[in-house]
Order: C-alpha cells, then sequence, then structure tokens
C-alpha cells in the first residue's frame, strides 16, 4: 500500500512535468507537421537560464523570465531559420532543429561549463508537505504538479478563445485557414515560440527536481517524442494520458525490482508498438 | 559511333579516379595517423552511401541507420570469434556476414519500419533505435555490456602471408571492399528497383496507381541499405577489433545523418564528402579543438539554410557556373569571396575558443594560444579584436558575395 502510493504519487507528479515538457511539442508538431528535435534543448535553456537569474534575482522571477526568453528565442528561431527552409518540405525543417539540438549542447557547455550546476530548490518550497507511510512527501513536487495543472488548463480555456479558434484552424486546415485570410505563417511563430515557453517552463521546475547538466536534454528528449507519439497529433488532452501513463509505466517499473533493468526500454517498445498498431495515437484524429 | 565511346570514357573517367585514389591513397598517407584515417574514411564512405540509399533515392529521413551498421559490427565480431575457434571462413568474408545479418534484421524489422515514408519514418526510425540501443544494454551476453565485445583478426589460416594483423594488410582490404560497395551501390540506384525507389521518393500516390505498393520497393531498399550498413559495421569490427553498445546509439546515427546531408544528397558522390568530412571532423577536429562539436553543428545548420544541397550541390553548380561563364574572368571574385569567409572564420573561432578557454580558466591559465597568437582572455581589448575582426570579415562577406552574384550574373548575360 505504502509502495503503491508513494510510486502512484512520484509517478504522477514525473507525468505532468513531462505533459508540461511535450504540450508545446505536441503543439507545433500536429500544427507544422515538424518534428522539433530541438525541443528538449529549449527544456535545458529554461533550467540553465533559470540558474543564472535566480542566482541574480532569485527564483520567483526566475519562473517568469526564463519561459519568457526562451520563448523568444524560439519564435526567433522559428522566424529566422525554419520559415527560410520551409519552402524545400519538412525534411530540411527536421535537419534544422536537428542541427539546433548539436548547437545547443555546445553553447550550454561554453556558456556554463561541462558538469552540473548548482539549481536549487527555492527554501519557502525546500521541505515535506505531507509524510505518508512515513515517507516524506517533498513540497516542491507538489508545487510543480499545481502548476502543471494550471498550464493544462490554462491551454484548454486558450484553445476556447478567439485565438484559440484561429490556432485550432490553422491546427487542422492550414491552408483554409491561410485563404480565410489568416496569417497563418505568424500563427506558426506564435506556436513556436509558446511551445518552447512551456518547455523552458518545466525547464525551470525540472531542472532543481532533478539535475541541472549539458546531458539533460538528451535524458527527455525521447521521451518527449514518446509522449506525442502515444498522447497523438493534435490532442493535448492525448498527451496529457500519454504523459501520466508513461509516467506511472517509469516509476513503477523501476520500482518493481523484476522489470527494473526493462525500465528504459519499455517507453521506446510503447512507441514503435503504438506507431505499428494505431499511428494516430490515442487520442489523434489524423496519422501524419 | 566514337561519339557514343567518348561518352562512355567521360563516364568511366570519375571511377578510374576514385579507384586510383582509394589504392594509391595508403601509399601517400603512410604514416600511423594516415592509415588510421584512410581505414574510417573507407568505412564510413561505405556507412554514408547506404543512408543515402534511404534518404537521397528513397526520401526516407533514418536516425536509427546505426542499429544497422552496429548490428553489422556485433555479429561479425561474434563471426571472428567463431573463426578463432575454428570455424572455417576467411576474415576477409567476415564484413559479409555483419551485411547478412544486418539484412536479416532489417527483413524482420522492416516492414513494420517502412510503411510510411517522411516524418513518420523519422519517428519509428528513432523509435527502433532508441529500443535497440537500450535493449543491448540489457542484453549483455550478446552485446557484452559497458566493455563490449572483443576480438583478435588475425585468425584462420593466412593465404599468401596476409594475416590482416597490420594495418596496411587490412586497408586494402577496406579499399576493395570500398570500390565494390560503391560500384554496386551506384549500379543499385540504375536498377529497375532503384528507380521505382526514385518514384516511390517522388511521388508514392502516383506509383501506387501504376500498380506498384511503395511499401514493398521501400522494404526492399531498406533491407539492401541495411546490407552495406552491415558490411561497413563488420569492417569497423576488424579494424578496432571492439565493438560496445554505443555503436548502436542515437549518438551514430545523428551522425551519419549529418555528414550524409552536409556531402549532399542529391548527388551519388555527395555521402563519399561527407564520409571523409565525418572522418576528418571525428579525428583531426576534435584533437584540435574543445568547441569541434559546435562548429559542425553551426556549419551544419548554415548549409541547411544557405545550400540544402549539400556540398556536392555547391560543387557542381558553381563547376558548371565557371565552365560557362569562364574561370579568368571569376577568379578574383571568388577569391575575394573566400579571403573573407577565412577572416570571419578565423575571427569567429578565435571568439569561440576564448569563450571555451574562459570556462576552464582555472585550469589553463589566461592566455589562449591560437595558431601562434598569445590571446589574454582576461583583457578586453583582446576580446575587442576578435569581435572586429569577425564583425568587418561577416561585412566584406557580404560584400564580396554580392559582387561575386552580380559579376556571375552580368558574365552569364552577356555570354547568352
Amino acid at each position: 500500500m505504502e509502495f503503491v502510493a508513494l510510486s502512484l504519487l512520484n509517478g504522477v507528479s514525473y507525468g505532468l512535468l513531462l505533459f508540461m515538457l511535450s504540450a508545446g511539442l505536441t503543439l507545433i508538431f500536429s500544427m507544422m507537421g515538424v518534428l522539433n528535435f530541438a525541443h528538449a534543448s529549449f527544456y535545458m535553456f529554461g533550467a540553465y537560464l533559470a540558474y543564472s537569474i535566480s542566482l541574480w534575482l532569485g527564483f520567483w522571477p526566475a519562473l517568469l523570465l526564463a519561459p519568457l526568453a526562451v520563448g523568444l528565442a524560439g519564435a526567433l528561431f522559428e522566424r529566422y531559420g525554419l520559415r527560410r527552409v520551409r519552402r524545400f518540405g519538412h525534411v530540411p525543417e527536421l535537419l534544422m532543429t536537428f542541427g539546433l539540438s548539436f548547437v545547443a549542447v555546445e553553447l550550454v557547455q561554453a556558456l556554463w561549463g561541462r558538469s552540473s550546476v548548482d539549481y536549487r530548490v527555492p527554501q519557502v518550497l525546500d521541505g515535506p508537505l505531507f509524510s505518508l507511510f512515513g515517507t516524506q512527501f517533498p513540497a516542491y513536487r507538489a508545487f510543480m504538479m499545481l502548476l502543471s495543472l494550471l498550464v493544462l488548463l490554462a491551454l484548454w480555456l486558450l484553445l476556447r478563445t478567439r485565438v484559440g479558434l484561429v490556432i485550432r484552424a490553422a491546427l487542422t486546415q492550414p491552408q483554409m485557414a491561410q485563404a480565410l485570410g489568416h496569417n497563418v505563417p505568424q500563427v506558426f511563430t506564435l506556436v513556436f515560440g509558446t511551445g518552447c515557453a512551456l518547455a523552458a517552463l518545466a525547464g525551470v521546475l525540472g531542472g532543481n527536481a532533478f539535475v541541472t547538466e549539458p546531458g539533460m536534454a538528451q535524458a527527455v528528449g525521447g521521451m518527449v517524442f514518446v509522449v506525442v507519439v502515444v498522447g497523438g497529433m493534435g490532442s493535448l488532452v492525448g498527451a496529457f494520458l500519454a504523459s501520466l501513463l508513461i509516467g506511472l509505466m517509469q516509476t513503477f517499473a523501476v520500482a518493481i525490482d523484476a522489470t527494473s533493468k526493462l525500465a528504459p526500454l519499455l517507453p521506446y517498445l510503447l512507441m514503435v508498438l503504438m506507431l505499428i498498431w494505431r499511428p494516430q495515437g490515442l487520442l489523434g484524429e489524423r496519422e501524419s | 559511333m566514337s561519339g557514343l565511346v567518348n561518352l562512355r570514357c567521360v563516364r568511366l573517367a570519375p571511377w578510374l579516379a576514385y579507384a586510383l585514389a582509394l589504392l594509391l591513397a595508403p601509399l601517400v598517407f603512410d604514416s600511423s595517423l594516415g592509415q588510421t584515417l584512410l581505414a574510417q574514411i573507407g568505412i564510413a564512405i561505405i556507412a554514408c552511401l547506404s543512408f543515402n540509399l534511404l534518404l537521397g533515392q528513397g526520401g526516407m529521413l533514418s536516425f536509427g541507420h546505426a542499429v544497422y551498421s552496429g548490428m553489422g559490427a556485433f555479429l561479425a565480431m561474434h563471426t571472428l570469434n567463431r573463426v578463432s575457434g575454428g570455424l572455417p571462413l576467411p576474415v576477409s568474408l567476415v564484413p559479409l556476414a555483419g551485411g547478412l545479418g544486418s539484412m536479416a534484421l532489417a527483413l524482420l524489422l522492416g516492414w513494420v519500419t517502412t510503411k510510411k515514408a517522411g516524418t513518420a519514418f523519422a519517428m519509428i526510425t528513432f523509435g527502433m533505435g532508441e529500443l535497440v540501443s537500450a535493449t543491448a544494454l540489457v542484453f549483455a551476453g550478446f552485446f557484452g555490456g559497458e566493455a563490449g565485445v572483443s576480438g583478435n583478426r588475425v585468425a584462420g589460416p593466412a593465404p599468401w602471408g596476409i594475416t590482416f594483423g597490420p594495418q596496411s594488410q587490412l586497408n586494402l582490404l577496406i579499399a576493395l571492399y570500398t570500390l565494390v560497395c560503391t560500384a554496386l551501390m551506384f549500379a543499385f540506384t540504375r536498377t529497375p528497383l532503384g528507380r521505382l525507389l526514385n518514384a516511390v521518393r517522388d511521388n508514392p500516390e502516383r506509383l501506387a496507381f501504376v500498380g506498384f505498393n511503395p511499401q514493398v520497393v521501400r522494404y526492399q531498399a531498406f533491407a539492401i541499405a541495411a546490407f552495406f550498413a552491415g558490411v561497413a559495421g563488420g569492417l569497423a569490427a576488424l579494424n578496432f577489433e571492439m565493438v560496445s553498445a554505443d555503436v548502436l546509439g542515437a549518438h551514430r546515427s545523428g551522425a551519419y545523418l549529418l555528414f550524409t546531408v552536409l556531402g549532399g544528397t542529391g548527388y551519388f558522390f555527395g555521402p563519399i564528402i561527407g564520409a571523409v568530412l565525418m572522418v576528418l571532423a571525428f579525428v583531426l577536429l576534435s584533437g584540435l579543438t574543445k568547441a569541434w562539436l559546435l562548429y559542425v553543428g553551426l556549419t551544419f545548420v548554415l548549409m541547411v539554410i544557405h545550400a540544402p544541397g549539400g556540398v556536392a550541390a555547391l560543387l557542381v553548380a558553381h563547376w558548371r557556373l565557371l565552365r560557362r561563364s569562364g574561370w579568368r574572368r571569376l577568379w578574383l571574385a571568388y577569391l575575394a569571396v573566400f579571403a573573407s569567409a577565412g577572416v570571419t572564420l578565423a575571427g569567429f573561432a578565435v571568439l569561440v575558443e576564448m569563450v571555451y578557454h574562459l570556462q576552464q580558466l582555472a585550469a589553463l591559465g589566461p592566455v589562449l594560444p591560437f595558431f601562434g597568437l598569445l590571446l589574454q582572455v582576461q583583457h578586453w581589448a583582446d576580446w575587442l579584436a576578435a569581435g572586429v575582426v569577425f564583425v568587418s570579415g561577416l561585412g566584406l562577406l557580404t560584400l564580396s558575395r554580392r559582387h561575386c552574384l552580380r559579376r556571375q550574373a552580368q558574365l552569364l548575360q552577356g555570354g547568352g
């Protein structure tokens, strides 16, 4: 009972972080058809920027400023990088983000060094929130969960406003939305920037909950694709369910002795099986 | 009649030059570094060409090609160890065992992989790649765990005294494999299946309408590409006498992708250029600077933006242009572009090296030696100087490039 309850809580909190990370990618992927290989790099930038800002201004400004800065950088990358190669098709766009993911790791190493940085949980949230069967549940985890749920709520509400209507139109029928007079490229830039900002927010929260180091992008990079594929194209709710599923699956697989060796395999196995038998994902409406 | 023969001669010339280069290079670069580089270049050429059978010929962007080169390496290594144990198979055929093994794996996994091209293919190859490399760490029996599997390439009988023990003997084998595999892959692009593969790349719906199943075509090409990747892996196993699980991983797959695209996917010889660049970057550039991946990554991004056809397309386009408008009237404009690009690169490299140096100030001290210059990384004057060189180089590059383009346009118009 104790084991199940704790693993459940840990799995859900990990899953919620994964969701925040992949929500943006789902939107970007389903809208532009671009598998953004650099998405996890923006997560990493978020964590590192938050570290630098928190040294200077503290954690709370960093929570706001780091995602904004990374979102802006993402929008600029989309406007001046991706948009220039879009006319050649999806493959150059994919290659572009792939190249960026290389450059990102090197940039981080050049600016912050090769080892991990000491990015800490703010003092207010440092400590247990409650204890369950004698094991403490950290308050910061609860804060992460709360923020992820707020993000889900905010995105859900946003997609129901007028702006959201245009985004959803551009998501499902880009040509038609363009023909009706909406500036679809600008919507793309906006969505790309927002997606990167969300990834950075996940980085701000995940960076001190786990560890902020140059390998952190690669550690989650694959997992994010799994979430997007399993959740389905263009479906935020699908991404949410897939994140929780993978978070729980990973936590339980690691915790149970018999399956702990197989834990790194499971998400990719799920992804490959999903692509074979249900390419549209759990809740996706169309295949890629 | 003579025109026909002439045409054949022209087409044969590059192949003769290629064969000569492969066979003579070991005589020219006979230092130990040269031999190491040549062995790896030969192997990389086969791997990158096989990657391009998928990407360039079939429009399939694979993020998991290292699965097949890596499995080829493991299978070849286990075969080699059997040979050491008494299996009557010449060592020179061990890479073929790797190739056939990889092909079998591709026949097993390929059907579901090749259902779609484009992004779906990219994703499923990525997933397969992660799956296989994660599996490799679980099954330590076959993959040797962290330490990997090692062997000894001096095994079995040695006909005419060839044991493949010395690097020079092995290099000859690698050169032969490279030549034969290149020729076979080129021949494949001229077969009906190779042509169908191009059709699948360009318009799968239309091909399906004509009565071919695009998935079958992709599947066959996938297995063939896996065979050549496996041969490359097998040669690598013989070359290093050691295989560990990282040869299966995403990094290796990414390197094939990056350098094949850098070389150029639109021409058959593009990946050969890419393979040479790959080995030079991995062996020489990485020894020269810590920031080598940054240079490689930035070069890649700039190439994707400005020259999506890669080095090969650049070479072909400028070669044609220079032939049409005359070398003599353009060489100065080209020289200006190259010189200003050099200045820009120098300024940029100094800045990057200084940033990297500053990161390890405590260990390295305040002075950065850079091609004979001694730079003070803590003095603002050195930063300013590097910045000025970089910015002025960039300005010159813009101007000279514009001039060169204008000159080309003039000459092409004037010459009709």
